[in-house]
């Protein structure tokens, strides 16, 4: 059994299948991190380039650990301290990497199609860490896993999307998957926010009352206002947007009913997430940190074979 | 094809193994079995209940371990892991390690290699069914051996267990 995919580009690319082998492989990945020795050597000849051209605090260490912990050796490549500041075009710079002798590159790029465009034109494993308003599969990938281990399953599981769905490449990753695994999904939020044709082009619910979003759901996951991807004001202020979709703790309570709270990170304090709720019983957003080195050490373990 | 063990020798070389192993290890109080992943643990599993007829039940430490994190041809084939399971601490023990058939060796430098990240065990043996001797690639010896068989490359050795394939028996086929 292995991945039907050579690279890691985007959950639209996956099956099924491929969802369920990351997902149990990420699971005996999480019992080797409880381990006294946290480490294996399944990489030891294995090279790996991070390749960050946007900036990044927990996908980058996450995706640095899964490679530490799987033995792999690291190249991190940060675009502003880079020659890209001097003009050096990504091609270029990914080439002169790989003649350096890499065998796989993460990548995460403002721009939309980047990682399939360097899966095109050179020989290594491309892995998607994050393109533009596209994808971010690893963190769709982790975000499965945690809802996986709360709540046992999910195929039938209710998640609602909250937030900024339009400029959020972890609201479409997260919709590809969770569809493609049966579970079913909402979004949520302001108009302005939502892309129009999203419910047929998905078969995906819309809502824009967050209290009924979240009456329906078993899981929200929370996303954070892009405000450096808005280009034109969406909504009137931060306020106002806490005030109409911010999660509270008492709005939680007054549903009267188990739900599961989620976020990718960085959190906004106080616009999309209240701090009691961030740090509260209902969230399990620490949880999903911890799950990313697992799942993101499943992924390189799988792509790191390339006898096909 | 050939029946190296039928499936009443095999119950009776499983009963004899545990037998082995509780002489060298009486009351089985610093020792721990560790069966290997995929088809160790049938054999693991057997003795284990062999023991729990010999000694208190409750004595015996019994894990599971998966080494495909640990082989050395990653580039070569992809494998897909199983579960590991040694819920207790194996320093300073004295571990059984038990697996189906001895071969290349190489399973077993991995899963040394493996054992070695749960802490610093007193002792480490091994427990085989089947030993195809100069088949090694590796200084590898089993300490407790159901059968002694020699084999060439195109041969394969085969074990089958009733709750995975509806027979119970050791054969040898020529390919």
């Amino acid at each position: 059994m292995k991945l039907s995919t050579k690279h890691l580009l985007g959950i639209k690319d996956l099956n099924r299948e491929d969802i369920q082998l990351i997902l149990s492989t990420a699971e005996q990945f999480k019992e080797v991190l409880q381990r006294p020795v946290k480490k294996v050597p399944s990489l030891r000849d294995i090279t790996i380039v991070n390749l960050f051209y946007e900036n990044s605090t927990r996908t980058r260490m996450s995706f640095e650990l899964a490679e530490k912990r799987l033995s792999a050796d690291v190249l991190n490549f940060a675009a502003s301290s880079s020659s890209s500041a001097k003009g050096e075009t990504l091609l270029d710079t990914v080439n002169n990497i790989l003649s350096m002798k890499v065998d796989m590159v993460v990548v995460r790029h403002s721009a939309s199609g980047a990682p399939h465009f360097l899966s095109q034109h050179i020989p290594a494993a491309i892995v998607n860490a994050g393109d533009g308003i596209n994808e971010h599969p690893t963190q769709a990938l982790l975000d499965a896993y945690s809802m996986q281990e709360k709540l046992g399953k999910l195929e039938g599981l209710k998640v609602a999307i909250i937030g900024d769905i339009m400029h959020s490449r972890v609201a479409l990753s997260n919709m590809y998957l969770l569809r493609k695994m049966g579970a079913e999904v909402m979004v949520a939020g302001p108009p302005t926010l939502i892309p129009k044709y999203i419910s047929e082009a998905l078969g995906v619910r819309v809502e824009y009352n967050l209290k009924k979003a979240l009456q329906w759901c078993d899981v929200a996951n929370v996303l954070r206002i892009q405000l450096e991807r808005q280009n034109q004001p969406l909504f009137s202020s931060l306020r106002e947007y806490n005030l109409a979709y911010g999660i509270k703790r008492k709005l939680l309570e007054s549903l009267g009913k188990d739900i599961v709270i989620m976020h990718p990170g960085p959190i906004n304090r106080g616009v999309e997430l209240d701090s009691d709720v961030a740090d509260g019983p209902y969230s399990i957003i620490l949880n999903q940190v911890e799950n990313g080195v697992a799942v993101r050490m499943a992924v390189l373990y799988l792509l790191a074979n390339r006898e096909s | 094809m050939k029946t190296i063990l039928s499936e009443q020798q095999l119950a009776l070389t499983v009963k004899r193994l545990a037998h082995q192993i509780l002489e060298n290890n009486l009351q089985l109080a610093d020792t721990v079995i560790i069966g290997l992943q995929p088809r160790g643990i049938f054999l693991s599993d057997r003795i284990v209940n062999e023991l729990k007829k010999l000694v208190e039940p409750g004595l015996i430490r019994y894990g599971k371990l998966d080494i495909t994190f640990y082989r050395d041809d990653v580039r070569k084939s992809l494998h897909i892991a199983n579960a590991t399971d040694i819920p207790f601490s194996i320093e300073n023990k004295k571990v059984v390690l038990i697996d189906d058939v001895l071969y290349t060796g190489r399973t077993i430098r991995a899963a040394l290699d493996a054992l070695l990240d749960f802490g610093r065990p007193s002792k480490v043996s091994l427990c085989v069914l089947i030993d195809r001797r100069f088949s090694r690639e590796l200084p590898i010896q089993p300490d407790y051996t159901g059968k002694v068989i020699d084999t060439i490359i195109s041969q394969k050795v085969k074990v089958f267990w009733k709750e995975k394939d509806d027979s119970e028996e050791v054969i040898l086929l020529d390919s």
